[in-house]
């Protein structure tokens, strides 16, 4: 008889060989390797996000702060140059420039000569003459009175007490001349100068002017050509799903259809740009630059999403629940009504949701369709010329003023947080209604 | 054969789906207030045949069906027939528990609705009420009427399968497996419930389950290879079939 062997290649026991510890520890060794891969990859993801995230909140944060300086007034009628107990509308006319320089003047009387008072009268916004004549113009008690106003300083002044002018570069190399830097550090001393928060940037339109520009017309315009995209791509997207996944008969017709619905996603959103122009502006004769043109343009890229989320929720309703209904004889739409479709509404809604996000991110098309110009007031309705979030972000990246460098953060930040919020809402609707069968 | 016994009648009955035949030339009586066993080995064409008598086979991408299926001299099969209808006289209870994600009552109140069977909310409870009485399900749920019904226990769950098909009151009830997904004391109150129910309805059972078979029906069906082998009296085809196949089949040689 044979002894059997001690070391067999498959021994008859747990206990682990030699031979079998080191293949073990290569295996261990092979998976520790795999999952650092892993773990380095979410790492280098996550700190890239939070690059991003940090450099866009560091650069916008200051967008929300601006700087405005206080000073007496007296509405003297003979100054603005009208006279007292003339209609409202003479408002429009008055100089109300002249009592802000009267003002800064009598702060600064050694500031005589013309090149010392343009440089005086630059520190001020070009729009606090506009935003005084408004008020006088809602307030005309206020003519003849004295009192104090804040207004809002230019952007170069409010850059300098935000620390971003460095007064250490020689004079020709800065927007602000030393004369000017010495009269802001006065009218700091005098405790003239407040630190606000700049409610200009969520109730104003776009302006030259980087202290008056606002986003609210961009939100505004953005609002109306969601409204349209949604309007349009929500019910034709979940039709044609509910046609495709539970009417259509099976054949090469829908099998190409299907595959140009699954090419059209994947499709440049530009190209859908150049499209709008050539069908809706040039054919049609729509308008340009409206939220109208520029929602249909959106709705068609979003369509395509639409159709093919809400087909995937069509299909994960298990085929059990359109049997039972059928065997009590209900009719197909019934079917698909009263069964089907509620099943499938929280993943149809996610899908539509994560299109109109995409939608809202989307500025390509709309450059293709006039949506990019400069427009100063907020679009009443889907037919008024309008802009858009991100195309305002891509006019402002675009503006040579350095103060625009943290509206365009700060208007991005804004965008962001939208879309976050879209996608929440998509993700706790899915979590909220999904239903176990 | 006297017709008047007669419910359900098939000719000629074939079916395919796409180039595969699955049913040739099944020619069965089903008998009036009877149930029917249809037994054999699996994929031998029962299921297929019971979906033939309320059409639930027209959902099925490429299935084609050839021959007559006669309910009251009627042939369901004709061009006139108005499916929905169909399926309110002829129910279904399927092999797995399917309630509708809604309530207790929705479940069985739906078939009611969209019929129209009611016309006040009164004669709509009416109608569910008794419905789950006659499955035998009232007692356990009549606290629960408006909880989800998939929240019940498995045997339940088809008892509401079950009421929800009779509220719509149909004339025959099909039944395809209704107890293989379910444990055996769940499987002997839905086969006491069939018992019940065959005092007013017609029911056609699938089931895999010789036991199962000999216990409820009156009359049984050997199905093989989508032909039907051997028909006739249950105690008759357990006890003493005609055909090779069938004994072999319930003395468990193959299947």
């Amino acid at each position: 008889m044979t002894e059997p062997r001690a070391a067999d290649a498959r021994p008859n026991t747990l206990r682990r060989t030699r031979a079998g510890k080191q293949s073990l520890a290569r295996r261990y060794a092979a998976e520790r390797r795999f999952r650092s891969y892993g773990l380095l990859a979410i790492g280098f993801a996550l700190l890239s996000l939070a690059l991003l995230l940090g450099s866009i909140i560091h650069r916008g944060l200051p967008a929300f702060i601006h700087h405005e300086v206080r000073l007496e007034l007296h509405f003297d009628p003979v100054l603005l140059g009208i006279e007292r107990a003339t209609a409202p509308e003479a408002f429009a006319f008055a100089d109300c420039e002249a009592l802000l320089r009267a003002s800064l003047q009598s702060f600064f009387p050694e500031a005589r000569e013309r090149r010392a008072r343009r440089e005086l009268f630059a520190l001020l916004s070009a729009g606090a003459g506009f935003e005084l004549c408004a008020t006088l113009a809602a307030q005309p008690a206020l003519l003849g009175s004295r009192g104090a106003r804040s207004l809002p300083l230019s952007s170069d002044a409010d850059r300098y007490f935000k620390g971003e002018v460095n007064a250490a570069l020689p004079e020709s190399e800065r927007r602000l001349s030393d004369r000017q830097l010495a009269w802001l550090d006065a009218l700091a001393a005098a405790g003239r100068i407040e630190r606000r928060f700049a409610m200009r940037f969520f109730t104003g339109g776009d302006s030259r002017e980087p202290e008056l520009a606002g986003v609210l017309g961009a939100l505004v315009g953005s609002f109306w050509t969601l409204l349209v995209t949604l309007l349009l791509s929500f019910p034709v997207g979940v039709a044609a799903a509910v046609y495709l996944e539970e009417f259509a008969p099976k054949g090469r017709l829908i099998d190409l259809v299907e595959v140009n619905i699954n090419n059209l996603a994947a499709v440049p959103s530009i190209v859908f740009g150049l499209l709008g122009l050539a069908v809706f502006l040039n054919f049609f004769g729509l308008p340009r630059s409206v939220p109208l043109v520029g929602g249909m343009v959106l709705a068609l890229m979003t369509l395509p999403t639409v159709i093919i989320a809400s087909r995937s929720a069509l299909l994960a309703v298990p085929p059990s629940i359109r049997e039972a209904a059928l065997g009590v004889g209900a009719s197909p739409l019934q079917v698909v009504m009263h069964h089907v479709l509620p099943l499938a509404l929280p993943g149809i809604l996610t899908g539509a949701i994560i299109g109109m996000a995409r939608a809202l991110g989307e500025t390509a098309p709309l450059l293709m369709i006039g949506m990019v110009a400069f427009i100063v007031d907020i679009p009443g309705g889907p037919l008024e010329p309008a802009s858009a979030l991100p195309v305002q972000v891509f006019l402002w990246a675009d503006s040579p003023e350095r103060a625009f460098e943290a509206r365009t953060s700060a208007a991005i930040l804004l965008l962001l947080t939208f879309l976050v919020a879209m996608n929440l809402t998509a993700v706790l609707l899915r979590s909220r209604f999904e239903r176990r069968y | 054969m006297n017709s008047a016994a007669t419910k359900i009648s098939t000719r000629g009955l074939n079916v395919f789906y796409g180039d595969k035949q699955a049913l040739f030339d099944v020619n069965l009586d089903l008998r009036r207030n009877q149930v029917t066993a249809l037994i054999g080995p699996s994929g031998c064409g029962k299921s297929t045949f019971i979906r033939c008598i309320n059409r639930m086979n027209d959902v099925i991408e490429g299935c084609r069906v050839r021959g007559k299926v006669i309910l009251d001299e009627e042939d369901i099969y004709c061009d006139d027939i108005d499916v929905v209808q169909l399926r309110a006289r002829v129910g279904m209870v399927f092999q797995k528990p399917n309630p509708f994600p809604k309530s207790v009552y929705d479940n069985v109140a739906y078939g009611a609705r969209i019929h129209g069977l009611a016309d006040t909310p009164g004669e709509l409870d009416e109608i569910v009420m008794t419905s789950l009485e006659r499955a035998g399900l009232l007692d356990e749920v009549r606290d629960r009427l408006s909880d989800p019904g998939t929240g019940l226990s498995g045997g339940q769950q088809q008892r509401l399968c079950i009421a929800r098909a009779i509220a719509v009151s149909p004339e025959v009830i099909l039944m395809d497996e209704p107890c293989s997904s379910l444990d055996p004391i769940a499987s002997a109150r839905i086969e006491e419930l069939i018992g019940e129910l065959s005092e007013n309805y017609t029911i056609v059972i699938v089931t895999h389950s010789m036991q199962q078979a000999a216990r409820v029906s009156q009359r049984a069906a050997f199905f093989h290879l989508g032909a039907v082998v051997e028909e006739g009296e249950t105690s008759r085809i357990f006890t003493d079939p005609s055909d090779e196949r069938t004994r072999d089949y319930i003395t468990g040689r193959f299947g």
